[in-house]
């Protein structure tokens, strides 16, 4: 099992839905998000293009958040989710630095916390939060190693592209241009 | 921001009233509860049915609380098409409304004299006492005609059955002549019939989507959103026409970069060459149509050569468009828009757009716009309403024959005294709008406010116009009220119910609470024979084959349609609405009232040198002014910013990110500064910044400061002749480096 998620940079708005989904589905701190949003611009008017990405945590194949962490809190489970146990976290940062992504973030109350792609919603057969508010349908979440899923079907005829390939940590993430 | 003689404007908490707010039960700030670890993902939560209130959509979705009834997320309900179970951002950030800390939170009441006015904190019965006590006194002195509302969202429904009651027909909503007034009043002088909201849109089967200014994306109108989406998937073409590259526009296959206030050219242009190349519906125009040869004469000589020396669009890109509409018609959408009071000639724009559909046969076709229902509840049963005497029309002789809304300009305009008017306008209730930035031309609002004996305000937050008010009645969010059944129009006629996932915080109140109240101290009890507006809500729901049990569990339902056809019949003999009976691409009713019958092009001022057009719009994740101070969505977008082409940047050395000043044609300068993003997303014509910020109340605590207020550098209007709307977009600013000296209020 290989959990991933595809997102269609067609299709996102760049509503930040998923956004403030994630917040109130994982009791995220006003302030601090475990998803977000990039544009970029490409060209000069008249002839521009722009990419908009609703980005989170890759779920690293080889994550060097999770090699990097002095006490084993951040670990990786069945399905490649990448989780950060949060009774053993001591909040030193180390994986904040490690991540070339950003997609950590330093919780008030002591621990690093980041997107668990909703384990506890994937658990009962549902989408994460945000895929399942997303308005545009542009999020796909699903179990690579089963080509009926909706992120293998999604990736399957389409273009695609994960971040910063060249870092090596073999990210989860895939981007349909 | 320049005081009124009679009424200071008043801080919330300001001098005199500092404490004031502090005094109410329970405060809780929101970070308390939101950052409270002691919820878990996964918890088990109980879900109460309620349809959204952060914008007109209204998508009905279910409210989620922990054990201790607290209020954690909210979700889109599965059958409600106006969502599929998905809400917008603002929707999913509506707990934010709840626990914003700086809602309104007691009855206040103006106290001193001018000059040295405060709030004080009132108990609701002597705040109600004192808005019937004046109402009373407007009633008996003038009569109940001299008393407004300006009303916004489903609560105004049951403040204006009071006021209806009460006996005055002056019931102003800033979305007709701020707004979508225009495509409504042009659509029925075509179609005999109005757009409506939702939008009768088939967005969901058209395989071409025309968007004329209108940025679906941007403004999060749920349903068209994910239908849009929908069509994208499904292969249909989107052309977009902007003279800014909106997100829309980026998923388009064809974006055209039109040069501002020239749409009505290229409009006329897309019908020369569907009419030359002989690419309309024959049949269709042959069968149900009016005018067709008067139309073909008209725009005989609206050649893509004639636009291209207007729009600056080639030639060559009119004729592609053009044909890629009619093939695919009658699946195609010339969409109307919704914000379309532009440039003073809206109505005749709107009249072009509504025509062109007309051409390509696409109303009442599968694709293009359908036929929509919607669910009718019986009114409960009580006395008839009082026929008014006089109306706001009194102050505009000869005028706006085709108005069938009340103007919220011309509410203002028959405030302030008109030797027209026998009597002026003497007090208003502004229910959830805020008038300081819904409405254009603030100097003219604050006179009328002035003109005014008395203003009482119901709200939520303690938006700008709260500090004009006499007294200000706290609501409570829709988290925690019921309202009214919602019934929009829909492909099937759905019925959606609000109810309350938790008390009322603070010593807030429902409308429909406030409204009985009011009727019991004017003597109009009548009007509200039920006890509590469940009852209201059961009887009414039990006469559509439900009842308030069943729908605390469906939180919607769907009920069957009275006519069975969402589309037209092939071969079909339909009857229009209109004077011919036929839909109207020469227009009857215009003719007769003096306006031309057929849209023409205008040219509309350019700005003078030095200067850039004033275009703005909206941010998804806000609506209006009224999310800017939510915490969930004021953290997704906390100020707005000024979009300026590299070209223009350079000019005036402007740096990205940087904070200047705006000033206007008429000096006006913006109150606060804004920040500079320099983009190639816009013409180096024009400038673009996100409508709603730039707030004025200290008590707001997230937004006050924040960014500009495109309201209040719109000073000039270009009024459309034929409904009264309020052209905004011809307003041009230009940058100040410096902090002004004057005018800005710190
Ligand atoms: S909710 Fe969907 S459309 Fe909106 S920003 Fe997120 S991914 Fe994009
Ligand atoms: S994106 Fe960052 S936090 Fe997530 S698994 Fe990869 S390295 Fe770790
Ligand atoms: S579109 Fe968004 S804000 Fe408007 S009613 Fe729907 S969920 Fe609420």
């Amino acid at each position: 099992m290989r959990y991933a998620m595809a997102v269609d940079t067609k299709k996102c708005v760049g509503c930040s839905d998923c956004v403030v989904a994630c917040q109130t589905e994982n009791n995220v701190p006003l302030g601090y998000a475990r998803d977000w949003i990039t544009e970029t611009v490409a060209g000069t008017y008249p002839n521009v293009e722009i990419e908009i990405r609703s980005e989170r945590c890759n779920h690293c194949e080889n994550a060097p958040c999770v090699r990097c962490c002095p006490t084993g809190a951040s670990h990786i489970v069945e399905g490649g989710i990448v989780l950060v146990d949060h009774d053993k976290c001591i909040g030193c940062g180390a994986c904040i630095e490690a991540c070339p992504y950003d997609a950590r973030y330093p919780h008030p109350d002591g621990y690093v916390d980041k997107c668990t792609f909703c384990i506890h919603r994937v658990e009962k057969g549902e989408d994460p939060a945000c895929v399942a508010v997303c308005p545009t349908h542009c999020l796909h979440f699903g179990d690579l190693d089963d080509p009926n899923s909706d992120v293998s079907k999604a990736i399957a005829d389409r273009k695609w592209k994960v971040l910063a390939p060249e870092a090596g940590t073999k990210p989860q993430i895939y981007y349909l241009i | 921001m320049r005081n009124t003689t009679r009424r200071d404007f008043l801080k919330i908490s300001g001098a005199g009233a500092g404490s004031l707010l502090l005094a109410g039960p329970a405060i809780k700030a929101f970070s308390q509860i939101a950052g409270d670890d002691t919820i878990h993902p996964g918890e088990k939560l109980h879900r109460t049915p309620t349809y959204c209130e952060v914008c007109f959509w209204k998508c009905a979705g279910w409210v989620y609380t922990d054990k201790k009834g607290r209020i954690k997320k909210i979700i889109g309900n599965k059958d409600d098409p106006h969502c599929n179970g998905r809400l917008c951002p603002r929707g999913t950030g509506g707990v934010g409304m709840y626990y914003d800390n700086d809602r309104l939170q007691t009855p206040l009441i103006r106290e001193g004299k001018p000059g040295n006015q405060y709030f004080r904190q009132a108990s609701w019965e002597e705040a109600l006492d004192l808005v019937a006590k004046n109402l009373d006194k407007v009633r008996r002195e003038h009569g109940p005609e001299c008393v407004a509302l300006f009303s916004h969202g489903t609560g105004g429904k049951i403040i204006s059955h009071l006021l209806k009651a009460f006996g005055s027909p002056n019931i102003a909503a800033p979305s007709f002549a701020q707004c979508r007034g225009p495509r409504e009043v042009a659509f029925t002088a075509t179609f005999g019939e109005d757009v409506m909201s939702p939008e009768r849109t088939d967005i969901r089967d058209t395989r071409c989507l025309v968007l004329i200014g209108s940025h679906i994306g941007e403004n999060m109108h749920n349903g068209q959103i994910q239908e849009m989406s929908e069509a994208i998937d499904k292969g249909a073409t989107i052309i977009t026409v902007d003279p800014r590259y909106s997100t829309a526009a980026s998923h388009s296959k064809y974006w055209l970069p039109i040069k501002p206030a020239t749409d009505l050219a290229l409009l006329l242009a897309w019908m020369h060459v569907i009419i030359n190349e002989e690419l309309y519906d024959k049949k269709y125009v042959e069968k149900y149509t009016y005018g067709f040869r008067e139309l073909k004469d008209h725009v005989k000589d609206k050649t893509p050569e004639w636009a291209y020396a207007i729009t600056t669009i080639k030639p060559d890109i009119i004729r592609k468009t053009a044909r890629e509409m009619a093939h695919a018609a009658p699946a195609v959408i010339v969409h109307p828009g919704r914000h379309v009071t532009w440039y003073g000639d809206d109505t005749q724009r709107s009249r072009a757009i509504a025509i062109l559909n007309a051409l390509l046969g696409s109303w009442g076709r599968r694709g293009g716009f359908y036929v929509p229902e919607k669910a009718h509840l019986p009114k409960f049963p009580g006395p008839a309403y009082p026929k008014p005497k006089r109306s706001w029309k009194d102050a505009f002789p000869g005028k706006y024959k085709l108005v069938n809304e009340v103007l919220s300009t011309g509410i203002c305009d028959a405030t302030i005294p008109n030797p027209e008017m026998g009597c002026n306008l003497k007090a208003w209730i502004v229910y959830g709008t805020n008038l300081m930035a819904s409405l254009p031309d603030q100097e003219k609002t604050l006179k009328a406010i002035d003109n005014l004996e008395f203003l009482a305000v119901i709200d939520t937050m303690p938006m700008d116009i709260v500090s004009y008010a006499d007294v200000v009645l706290p609501e409570c969010t829709y988290l925690e009220r019921y309202d009214v059944i919602r019934t929009s129009p829909h492909r099937e006629p759905y019925i959606a119910l609000r109810m309350p996932a938790s008390e009322p915080l603070y010593d807030s109140k429902p409308n429909w609470w406030m409204a009985k109240e009011l009727a019991k101290r004017l003597g109009l009890e009548a009007y509200f024979p039920w006890n509590n507006i469940e009852e209201l809500l059961d009887w009414q729901l039990k006469h559509v084959g439900s009842s308030l049990d069943e729908m605390k569990h469906l939180g919607v339902k769907k009920l069957k349609r009275e006519y069975d056809d969402l589309y037209f019949l092939n071969g079909e003999d339909y009857e229009f609405n209109t004077n011919t009976g036929k839909i109207e691409l020469y227009s009857t009713e215009l003719a007769n009232e003096g306006f031309d019958p057929m849209p023409d092009y205008t040219p509309h001022p350019e700005p003078p040198p030095g200067y850039y057009r004033l275009n703005y719009g909206r941010a998804p994740m806000h609506t209006f002014s009224r999310t800017t101070n939510n915490p969930n969505l004021w953290e997704l977008k906390k100020e707005n910013n000024v979009w300026v082409n590299p070209k223009v940047a350079r000019i005036w050395g402007l740096e990205n990110g940087q904070y200047v000043w705006l000033k206007n044609q008429d000096g006006v300068v913006s109150s606060f500064p804004i920040k500079v993003r320099i983009t190639e997303r816009i013409r180096w014509d024009s400038v673009y910044m996100v409508h709603g910020f730039g707030h004025k109340e200290r008590q707001l605590s997230r937004s006050y400061g924040r960014g500009a207020s495109d309201s209040e550098l719109i000073t000039r209007i270009a009024e459309d002749p034929i409904m009264g709307g309020t052209g905004m977009r011809g307003n041009f600013v230009t940058f100040l480096t410096e902090k002004p000296g004057k005018e800005v209020a710190s």
